[in-house]
């Protein structure tokens, strides 16, 4: 039982990982919290529905799956760089508080959009690879939740190469130290953070197609309880770090997964606990688990 | 030392720039610089010696004046774009990637180059003007020593390949002996042919490596003459020199 159960709370936890990754990632960079991120995970989850009943095949498979995620990836990735070409960039030199206000604007824009032009219901999403449930002996754990865990755990590890040793990983990590001197470099700042949100669309996208399958449905306005939880987990981790939204997500995946199984109707209270931890991290560590004590950057 | 090859490299007109909306910073710089030169650019704290180089390079564009890079208008344009023409500005407080190892550093440095030959050559000769840095090579950034970062400032610089290399406060915080390594480099990577364009409160140093200096006082160029001259010049020894 309790195996299963923390074996359920690294599922949940890697969706809110490769979340937590995409608020990270550009906050590391332009020290803002890209708060429409939530809804270009719902975006995500809409276009991945739509790819699967266009495009797959109805019985579903593997190249279903991997259709799913590219298509729904290539979108939200897109819709990144839109939304900081149109809504960030012209307030880079703007007070901190005027993108964050434009990032709750183009949240609100987008799920009303999706809850006009698309669907106000909640819409069945398909599990894309057919369900099956495997018995290890001493547990028994959905083909589904390996699936998720797997895919989540692939595309953390190409984030990490990618990172680590490409050019433009290198040029990231420059930028997220300090973006004047990059320039200075020669490296075009501009360029590098619209391939941030690029890469922090892509894993989004993925995610909500991910959560889609988890939950087996989608809206409008589903975004924003994954969105805020994986927000969380970037703090708890360390905002910034992206070692600290790996970690921080698992461990908030676990908690939420433990707490809603052992504690006394803890179910119902299971979203709560998300925005305990938050306040919790707030107050005795904001600089989160894995973050530097850095003073306002300068 | 004269310069052997007279042509101008960078040369500014009537620079005015404006610092933080409000502080009137430089008010008509004019300013040349010629090839193979080293230049020196002295001045008192707040006489706008960082606000004109960031004005070169873009991070600072100027509000009124030309700035113009082998005969080219670069005033308008951006600063990965001026770096790529060949102008590297290493910043003061040397600015290095702290999260970065040694060597990504210098890799940033050739961001912009597609030449792996050159690259590769480029970067064991860095190694060779800074022999720690090769020692140091895997190393963080941020966990150098003052004259390793700076060190390390000036390598990551030479990787762009540049023409003109601009020094914002080499000698700033370093120990003596390090100074003396450091203006030591600065003259070694003259001879191999970079234009230095240097810029520190440390005159005496400064005007001791440098063929020519400008004096800059509150956003005005006062005086301008060759090294040897302002050395001996009563004013500048009196306002600079501390004699």
């Amino acid at each position: 039982m309790f195996i299963e159960q923390l074996f359920n709370g690294l599922v949940l936890g890697s969706i809110y990982s490769l979340i937590a990754l995409g608020y990270t990632l550009v906050y590391g960079i332009l020290m803002m919290i890209n708060f429409a991120h939530s809804e270009v995970l719902m975006v995500g989850a809409f276009v991945g529905l739509a790819a699967y009943t266009l495009l797959a095949p109805p019985a579903g498979g593997w190249v279903a799956l991997v259709l799913v995620l590219l298509v729904a990836m290539t979108a939200s990735g897109l819709l990144g760089i839109v939304i900081e070409k149109l809504a960030y960039r012209p307030l880079r030199q703007a007070a901190r508080l005027a993108p964050l206000i434009s990032a709750i604007g183009v949240s609100i824009i987008l799920s009303n959009a999706v809850f006009l032009w698309v669907s106000n219901q909640l819409l069945s999403f398909p599990k894309v690879v057919p369900e099956q449930s495997i018995s290890l002996g001493f547990m028994k754990i959905g083909s589904l939740q390996i699936l998720i865990f797997f895919t989540s755990l692939i595309l953390m590890a190409v984030l990490h190469f990618m990172v680590q040793k490409t050019k433009m990983g290198k040029a990231m990590r420059a930028c997220a130290d300090d973006l004047t001197t990059s320039g200075l470099m020669g490296i075009d700042v501009n360029k590098v953070i619209a391939f941030t949100f690029l890469i922090g669309g892509a894993l989004a996208g993925a995610a909500g197609v991910l959560n889609g399958m988890y939950y087996g449905s989608i809206k409008y306005n589903l975004g924003f309880l994954p969105g805020v939880k994986a927000f969380t987990a970037a703090v708890l981790g360390g905002i910034g770090n992206i070692a600290g939204a790996v970690l921080g997500g698992f461990l908030l995946g676990i908690l939420e997964v433990m707490a809603a199984g052992y504690l006394p109707n803890g179910s119902q209270w299971k979203d709560v606990f998300a925005f305990v931890v938050l306040i919790g991290v707030l107050l005795i560590r904001p600089s989160g688990i894995l973050g530097e004590r850095i003073a306002e950057k300068i | 030392m004269p310069p052997t090859d007279n042509a101008l490299i960078l040369e500014l007109k009537n620079i005015h720039a404006v610092y933080g909306k409000k502080i009137h910073a430089l008010k008509g710089v004019n300013l040349k610089i010629h090839t193979g030169e080293i230049v020196a650019l002295i001045g008192s704290n707040g006489a706008g010696k960082t606000t004109l180089l960031k004005t070169i390079s873009g991070v600072l564009p100027a509000e009124q004046g030309d700035i113009l890079f082998k005969g080219r208008a670069i005033q308008n344009i951006k600063p990965h774009e001026i770096a790529c023409l060949g102008i590297a500005h290493v910043p003061e407080g040397r600015k290095i990637f702290p999260r970065l190892t040694v060597l990504e550093n210098l890799e940033m440095g050739a961001f912009s180059r597609v030449d792996a030959g050159g690259i590769e050559r480029d970067l064991r000769h860095a190694f060779e003007l800074f022999p720690i840095l090769k020692e140091r090579r895997g190393q963080l950034g941020g966990t150098l020593s003052g004259g390793e970062q700076q060190m390390l400032a000036m390598a990551r610089a030479l990787m762009m390949k540049p023409e003109l290399l601009m020094l914002d406060e080499p000698s700033m915080g370093l120990a003596p002996v390090i100074t003396d390594k450091i203006f030591e480099i600065i003259a070694a990577i003259n001879k191999e042919g970079k234009t230095v364009f240097l810029v520190e409160q440390n005159a005496r140093r400064a005007l001791s490596v440098a063929s020519r200096a400008y004096v800059l006082e509150t956003g005005q160029i006062v005086s301008e003459d060759n090294a040897q001259n302002l050395l001996n010049d009563p004013k500048v020894q009196e306002a600079y020199l501390g004699v």
